[in-house]
């Protein structure tokens, strides 16, 4: 087994972020596609080099290679892009996004998807807890297994899970759904606020307020639909689970909503 | 925060203490307050002992040249009082001492309560480790200035775990980090991220079985509590699994005996843990960038999920 040379990460006199703060302008172009190795470089550079391809030479098509698990990776992009990951992420990646397509061909860590506003994220591999927490809207398909809590808070988008889930996935999910297709673990749903969790295999136990839902021509068209854009295959049965609506009463209304109706 | 490492080779000997320090430096942001490694080197018939005088902190007052003096000569006062033939002393740091020892009965744990007891009387002494294969350093810093301070760099063996420590609950001092040895049981060790709630309760409990703490941190109990039954006959594992039940609280924690590491998850999985595995090696840590910092390629790695135990021989 190889081990590397040298520590590839630098850090501050707090060793806490690497200081410099000007994209390393590394990327190759070639016919509006960009490449870059993110090996030799910090998560800082990584994304100011990924902002210089999007924002400033106004490129759609990045690849990022040997991203190495670094940690904030491809966060805050808000630009409707294709990026591709080649290799696996850290923490807190591509958190905070409004647009983009994102391949993955590795494993994201804890966190990934945070706050998602849309755009579609594909990861080939396995994901951390607290994948797509507060997401709000676009596709997440991790084709592994994901931790705990996946879908915490979740306002709106569609997770779905190739593998089997952690315990608590769909920890207070506000809306949007969770499409498990392996089992999940204990306390699925709980105190959750509304939405709709799906589950192929078997279920631990359910959270409070998680109720089994009666199934309906619109689930079967989402599910199927979902399962051939993302080229799945032919999508197993599925349990439905939703809100008992017991522990809480709000309604479903945004407050921008509310003042319409009221 | 603090962040937990482990690595078990099971394909020979490696220079674990270089690939430890690559891991837990890697892992610096999640504490920088203290590094500490247990680390297996070759099991032998002697004993490694591992113990310090004063702590990094201590105050350098007139007289502490002198007193570390007179507490190491009492040191080894003490262990030919208690029959054991020492091969090698050697001063690792100002204040950090390792031993090579033979006693005349080396087996028992009630030799090592023995001497741990007798030591540990000496003013500001505190034994980290005795062991066949176990070797604990811990220090203040990051892994680079500790692994520089006692030279691990060329430190070989077989299996290592190692922890950086953001201090929450208890001192800043040697005391305070990890990892632990399990007094007074030889070669068992523990790193842990997390809080025990019920700390107090096992602490009266294993005190009342005979068994002190160096430290006043909840992470200690699980090495002694751990040792204590594998003492009363109970496997690495199935002792990992009682802990599930016993210990309350958010946890993650790697332990290790000289020919095996496990790793347990508490029922919330509240704290991360990233594993990989292959037939050569299994690494593990509380994040993926500290496995990258040994394995130059691409590889498959995942989460354990909540209360799950998984231990593996080398």
């Amino acid at each position: 087994m190889a081990a590397v040379g040298e520590r590839r990460i630098t850090y501050d006199a707090r060793g806490l972020a690497e200081p410099h703060a000007e994209a390393p302008r590394v990327a190759t172009v070639e016919g509006g596609r960009a490449t870059f190795d993110a090996h030799p470089l910090t998560t800082r550079q990584i994304n100011l080099e990924l902002r210089r391809l999007l924002y400033e030479e106004g490129i759609t098509d990045v690849t990022v290679q040997n991203p190495g698990a670094k940690h904030s990776i491809g966060v805050g992009i808000l630009t409707r892009c294709r990026l591709r990951f080649e290799g696996s992420l850290g923490y807190f990646g591509l958190g905070l996004i409004d647009g983009p397509e994102i391949t993955v061909t590795g494993r994201v860590g804890w966190s990934a998807c945070e706050n998602m506003m849309s755009g579609v994220v594909v990861v080939e591999s396995n994901a951390g807890s607290l994948t797509g927490a507060a997401m709000r809207g676009g596709d997440l398909v991790v084709k592994g297994r994901v931790g705990a809590r996946t879908g915490i808070d979740q306002k709106g988008g569609t997770i779905i899970v190739g593998g089997d889930a952690g315990s608590m996935t769909g920890f207070m999910l506000q809306r949007g759904r969770l499409i498990i297709c392996g089992d999940a673990g204990p306390g699925l749903g709980d105190s959750m606020y509304d939405g709709t969790i799906y589950v192929a295999g078997k279920v631990k136990s359910l959270g409070i307020d998680c109720i089994p839902g009666e199934w309906t021509d619109a689930d079967t068209e989402l599910v199927e639909r979902k399962f051939s854009i993302y080229g799945l295959g032919s999508p197993p049965e599925f349990q439905k689970f939703v809100c008992g609506k017991k522990l809480y009463n709000y309604d479903n209304l945004e407050p921008a909503e509310r003042k319409l109706v009221l | 925060m603090c962040g937990i490492a482990g690595l078990i080779y099971r394909d020979g000997t490696h220079e674990i203490g270089r690939d430890l320090t690559r891991m837990l430096q890697s892992m610096k942001h999640r504490g920088p307050d203290s590094t500490g490694y247990a680390l297996y080197g070759p099991r032998g018939h002697r004993i490694v002992m591992r113990y310090t005088l004063a702590d990094a902190n201590t105050p350098r007052d007139f007289e502490f040249p002198d007193r570390l003096r007179r507490h190491q000569a009492q040191v080894v006062d003490r262990l030919r009082g208690l029959g054991a033939t020492i091969h090698d002393v050697e001063a690792e740091t100002e204040y950090a001492y390792r031993a090579v020892l033979e006693l005349p009965s080396q087996n028992g744990t009630g030799a090592l309560k023995a001497i741990a007891d007798r030591l540990e009387d000496i003013p500001d002494c505190e034994v980290l480790s005795l062991g066949h294969s176990l070797e604990i350093v811990k220090d203040l810093g990051d892994a680079e200035s500790v692994s520089h301070q006692y030279e691990l760099g060329g430190f070989t063996g077989t299996h290592a775990i190692g922890h950086v420590r953001m201090a929450t609950e208890s001192d800043v001092d040697i005391s305070g980090a990890h990892p632990y040895w399990a007094y007074p049981f030889s070669d068992v060790a523990v790193v842990h991220n997390g809080q025990l709630t019920n700390y107090f309760h096992w602490k009266r409990r294993l005190e009342r079985s005979g068994h002190r703490f160096q430290s006043e941190c909840d992470s200690e109990i699980i090495a002694v509590y751990l040792a204590e039954k594998m003492s009363d006959g109970a496997s690495l594992e199935d002792a990992m699994h009682e802990s599930l039940e016993e210990l309350d609280g958010v946890f993650t924690y790697i332990a290790v005996t000289d020919d095996a590491l496990g790793v347990a998850k508490d029922e919330m999985a509240a704290k991360p843990l990233v594993l990989y595995e292959s037939d050569e090696v299994v690494a593990l840590a509380s994040e993926e960038i500290a496995i990258r910092a040994v394995l130059d390629r691409e590889i498959e790695t995942y989460d354990p999920y909540e209360s799950e135990v998984l231990v593996w021989q080398r």
